[in-house]
């Protein structure tokens, strides 16, 4: 008797995009656990399938789009049959069998062999010269026939098609594009932008012969293709025919065996076939009726699978909506959705044949549910953001056709036009990587996500103003390859699969008060998460239960673990409070002192009308700030997710415009904040005029005094990309200002995910939203406004309490002396 | 060779937490503490720009630091890929609950 086998075996069908990632999300989330087998048809390692039409164009190099190198397998100890193709699969025996008589056992099989190109029932059809378009193989053949011969014909004006059609153009072919259609993409476009696209690619030198069916195609002397017969009799010379006119799951191997399918392997929501030991993924799935033909559904796929395969059943594969963008270059084209519209739906329609621009959007029930847009997509995938978040676009109708920087919504979190930049153009200002950078990587590694894409490049990676940007370049290297995950929905971090959304309602719903116990409840997948979820988890802990779950510090950020900034030398800076940038010479004569007796060496006025120690040795902080203390000041938090500062201007106490006493105001309301800790930073202004000097426009929560009372503006920011603040109401007393901010405030503390700057928190929920909370609901503002009190009720400043409460041995360094 | 020096008490170091031990000459040493109250020793000087991984957040076995968020290895030291880039590691033992560190 053998042993029996010490690890569970995998055996894994078609070397692709979808079984690959299956494996790698695998590895990822439980490596060691199976001995993997992978057997794959084609003679290459996993490739970027997607860029086979810039390697045709001439673009990239088939080196360029490998996304596992052979050595990458030999890493993760996986055997790897390239060039065999399995002929059987045995489910009694468990066990697959190739066509040259290879056997792998299997405990677990997983099935991921793609489709294969739609070959049209015609005459001819198996003659040399003529291809479908799916592999490398088929690549270096048009490649081939591109060289030596002259005329080309690709039957089929989708997607596929014009990009083959484009990259043989590029390499020299004379080419004639055969479609069924009235016009191009009839399904993506109506007949004025496909008139448009046809026009465009004529431009380029390609040929259109629409509503034209082929009947035959006719051998040459040599052999070879030569020639294409339509209906009707017309007859055109080709060389090389590519057949583009759809795809078809390729499942006769999973059939063969008796597993169920119907137009593709039938699976269920874990990704799971008929039978359980068997898994499928990819193209030659059908989950609840669709095969889908687009990578990133089919990552979302693997993402489930691997962790059924793992063991850990958590996630279903519930469907995808889809995007997609046609790679040639010069041209832009973008759907999403269910851009076709149908029962119910409206659409709004921008038409400018001259300007070269058409964009369609599909609305039902207030929310967008497809787009097209043709010669300017750049606002592609602010809408396919808009569509996925299934955000109530009532509020912006008006203007959303015009795009993201049209409408006069808040937070576009700095998007602009990526396809537009130059390659050397600066994305990331924080880590200085260029859009050049950017692409290289994409391309050359193989991303696919933002998390990726920051890891890799750093982009985007600091202060994050830049994803909006590096997302866009994602969608406009890769296609239809990215999909920007739903807002509510995206995992937090590596740690785990829940949502910001998903851990705060666990946290408030199971009474959770420590981190400890939403790791056991949740799942965790490390010990004790990370440095971005731990600060984000902690910040959830004491903004729902405000006096019941205990602050830990060892999950916040530095900054706010030293109540003080941390500069590049590893010194810190030291801002106290000065209640609505007010001071007195004795305060002024306290900072001085200090300055001098800790020798800081720079002291500089901020932004936020105080004035700011830079330079302050770690074991310098305590005895600074119990000086500063006795002077009577307090922290500032210029450090925190917090509270920072209400910058105020002189107002009706001196100003001979004022209206109203802005400092007072200020005074009042930054008192009333004070160690108020948010999802992310929160700054406040109050004007006493509308001359507005204090720029109460680009606040968190802007205050600028009328004559009869108090204008309320929310959602400001003056970051890299300047957010106007949103009117929301006009109020009357110094009260009513007090109680409409601070219930803003608390609604964003309790809703906003950790990071989220109030723009974006609007951007996600809608100021309708808000409004509905704040001015329509009298109760609820109460509501939200005593829970601020009272979770303020015993705020302290953390420079006092780091001495009497909290051991302050992080201050003291430990002396060696040797 | 090593010639163990008594730093600390084991209690004098937060979990998930850090502490700074200052040498006369080549630099400051962090001395980390996890989860599990395993102990390691790292030079206090990040491989990206020297930032003080002792001001870092503590995670598993790996520490985040605090100016531009490189994770590197608590055990070896190591940048976690994709960065590259390694920082040196002192050895540290636990004995009594006492931290010693070979310098
Ligand atoms: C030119 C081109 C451009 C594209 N552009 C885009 C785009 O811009 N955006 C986008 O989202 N998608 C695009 N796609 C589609 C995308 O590439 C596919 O959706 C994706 O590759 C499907 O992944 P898969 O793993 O299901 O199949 P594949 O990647 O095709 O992998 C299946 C593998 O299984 C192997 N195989 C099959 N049967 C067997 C067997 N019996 N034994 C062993 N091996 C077997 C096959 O040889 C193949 O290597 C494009 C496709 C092509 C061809
Ligand atoms: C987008 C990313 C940003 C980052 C990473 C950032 C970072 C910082 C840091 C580290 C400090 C502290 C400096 C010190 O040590 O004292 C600071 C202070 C300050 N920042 Fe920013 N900042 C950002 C955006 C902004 C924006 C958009 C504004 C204003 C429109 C702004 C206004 C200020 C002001 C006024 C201060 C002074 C601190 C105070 O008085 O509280 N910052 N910022
Ligand atoms: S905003 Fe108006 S009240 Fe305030 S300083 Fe300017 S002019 Fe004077
Ligand atoms: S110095 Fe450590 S990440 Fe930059």
């Amino acid at each position: 008797m053998s042993n029996p086998p010490v690890k569970p075996r995998l055996v894994l069908i078609g070397n692709g995009m979808a079984g690959v990632r299956t494996v790698e999300e695998l590895l990822k989330i439980k490596p060691d656990h199976y001995d993997i087998t992978i057997f794959g048809a084609e003679p290459h390692p996993n490739y970027n399938r997607i860029l086979l039409s810039p390697v045709l164009a001439g673009e990239m190099t088939i080196q360029e789009i490998v996304l596992n190198e052979l050595d990458w397998y030999k890493e993760n100890n996986i055997k790897l049959h390239t060039g065999k193709q399995i002929k059987t699969i045995d489910r009694v025996k468990r066990k697959v069998i190739a066509e040259d008589g290879t056997e792998e056992d299997y405990d677990r099989l997983l099935i991921a062999t793609g489709s294969t190109p739609f070959m049209l029932p015609i005459p001819g059809n198996d003659l040399p010269g003529v291809i479908g378009y799916r592999d490398i193989k088929d690549t270096d053949e048009m490649i081939e026939a591109a060289r030596l011969h002259k005329h080309a014909v690709v039957i089929g004006g989708g997607l596929l098609g014009l990009e083959a059609a484009n990259g043989l153009k590029l390499r020299g072919m004379d080419v004639t594009v055969v479609h069924l259609g009235p016009w191009l993409l009839e399904r993506q476009l109506d007949e004025i932008a496909g008139k448009m696209l046809q026009k465009s690619l004529e431009d380029k030198g390609l040929k259109f012969l629409l509503e034209t069916q082929t009947e035959a195609l006719i051998q040459g002397e040599s052999g070879r293709v030569a020639a294409i017969r339509f209906k009707g009799g017309m007859q055109i010379p080709a060389d090389l025919v590519v057949m583009a006119a759809g795809i078809r799951p390729n499942y006769s191997l999973a059939e063969s065996s008796g597993i169920y399918c119907n137009r593709g392997i039938v699976v269920n929501d874990t990704m799971q076939t008929y039978d359980p030991k068997v898994y499928a993924v990819g193209e030659c799935v059908s989950h609840r009726g669709i095969a889908y033909g687009l990578v990133a559904p089919l990552f979302e796929q693997a993402k489930v699978a691997a962790n059924h395969l793992a063991g850990y059943g958590i996630g279903r594969y519930t469907g995808s909506v889809t995007s997609t963008k046609l790679k040639v270059t010069g041209i832009d084209l973008f759907s999403a959705g269910e851009y076709m519209g149908g029962k119910d739906t409206e659409e709004i329609v921008l038409n400018d044949p001259h300007g070269g621009v058409y964009k369609k959007l599909v609305i039902k029930d207030n929310k967008l549910v497809g787009g097209v847009m043709y010669g300017d997509t750049a606002d592609g995938p602010w809408y396919f953001q808009l569509l996925k978040d299934k955000r109530d676009i009532h509020d912006i109708r008006d203007s959303l056709i015009f795009g993201q920087s049209l409408v006069g919504d808040v937070g576009h979190a700095g998007k602009s036009k990526a396809a537009e930049m130059a390659d050397n153009a600066e994305v990331c200002g924080c880590n200085g990587v260029t859009k050049g950078a950017i692409v290289q990587a994409i391309k050359a590694k193989g991303l696919f996500t933002l998390d990726e894409v920051k890891k890799h490049t750093k982009a985007a990676s600091s202060c994050g103003s830049c994803a909006g940007l590096v997302e866009q370049i994602l969608a406009s290297t890769i296609g239809g390859a990215y999909t920007p995950a739903a807002l509510d929905t995206k995992p937090m971090c590596a740690c785990t699969d829940h949502s910001h959304k998903v851990v705060r309602e666990a946290i408030v719903a199971k009474n959770l008060t420590s981190k400890e116990a939403v790791f056991a409840e949740m799942q965790w997948k490390t010990p004790n998460g990370c440095d971005k979820c731990r600060p984000a988890v902690n910040y959830y802990l004491i903004s729902s239960h405000p006096h019941a779950a205990k602050d830990d510090p060892q999950s916040r950020f530095i900054n706010e673990r030293a109540h003080a900034n941390i500069q590049k030398d590893g010194t810190y800076s030291v801002v106290p409070r000065m209640w609505g940038g007010l001071t007195t010479p004795d305060e002024l004569r306290a900072i001085a002192d200090a300055a001098e007796k800790y020798k800081v060496p720079t002291v500089k006025v901020t932004g936020g009308q105080r004035i700011d120690l830079l330079g302050v040795k770690k074991e310098d902080l305590p005895a600074m700030w119990a000086d500063l203390n006795a002077a009577g000041m307090v922290s500032g938090h210029a450090y925190g997710k917090s509270i920072r500062t209400v910058k105020t201007c002189v107002g009706a106490e001196h100003c001979r415009f004022g209206t109203q006493k802005s400092m007072t105001m200020g005074i009042k309301l930054e008192k009333m904040l004070f160690d108020m800790y948010s999802p992310h930073k929160v700054k406040l202004a109050v004007s006493g005029c509308p001359r507005n000097c204090a720029e109460a426009g680009i606040k968190d929560v802007g205050v600028i005094g009328v004559d009869s009372g108090y204008e309320l503006y929310i959602g400001g920011n003056g970051g890299i990309k300047t957010e106007v603040a949103q009117f929301l109401c006009k109020v009357t007393s110094d009260e009513e200002v007090m109680e409409y901010s601070g219930a803003f405030l608390q609604l964003y503390r309790e809703e906003g995910w950790y990071l989220e700057r109030t723009c974006h928190y609007m951007e996600r929920v809608g100021l309708d939203y808000i409004k509905g909370k704040i001015l329509e609901d009298e109760e609820g503002r109460k509501a939200y406004y005593f829970r601020l009190l009272d979770s303020l009720k015993d705020a302290k400043d953390p420079w006092a309490t780091s001495r009497e409460e909290q051991p302050i041995k992080q201050f003291i360094p430990i002396k060696l002396e040797a | 060779m090593s010639n163990w020096k008594l730093i600390c008490k084991l209690d004098d170091i937060p979990q998930l937490g850090s502490r700074v031990v200052q040498r006369v000459t080549g630099g400051d040493i962090a001395i980390f503490r996890n989860a599990e109250d395993e102990v390691f020793a790292l030079h206090d000087k990040c491989p990206h720009k020297a930032g003080p991984l002792s001001q870092g957040i503590v995670h598993g076995r790996k520490v985040t630091c605090p100016l531009h968020g490189w994770n590197i290895g608590l055990e070896d030291g190591q940048a976690v890929a994709p960065d590259v880039g390694s920082c040196s590691k002192f050895d540290v033992k636990v004995e009594n609950g006492e931290v010693y560190l070979a310098v």
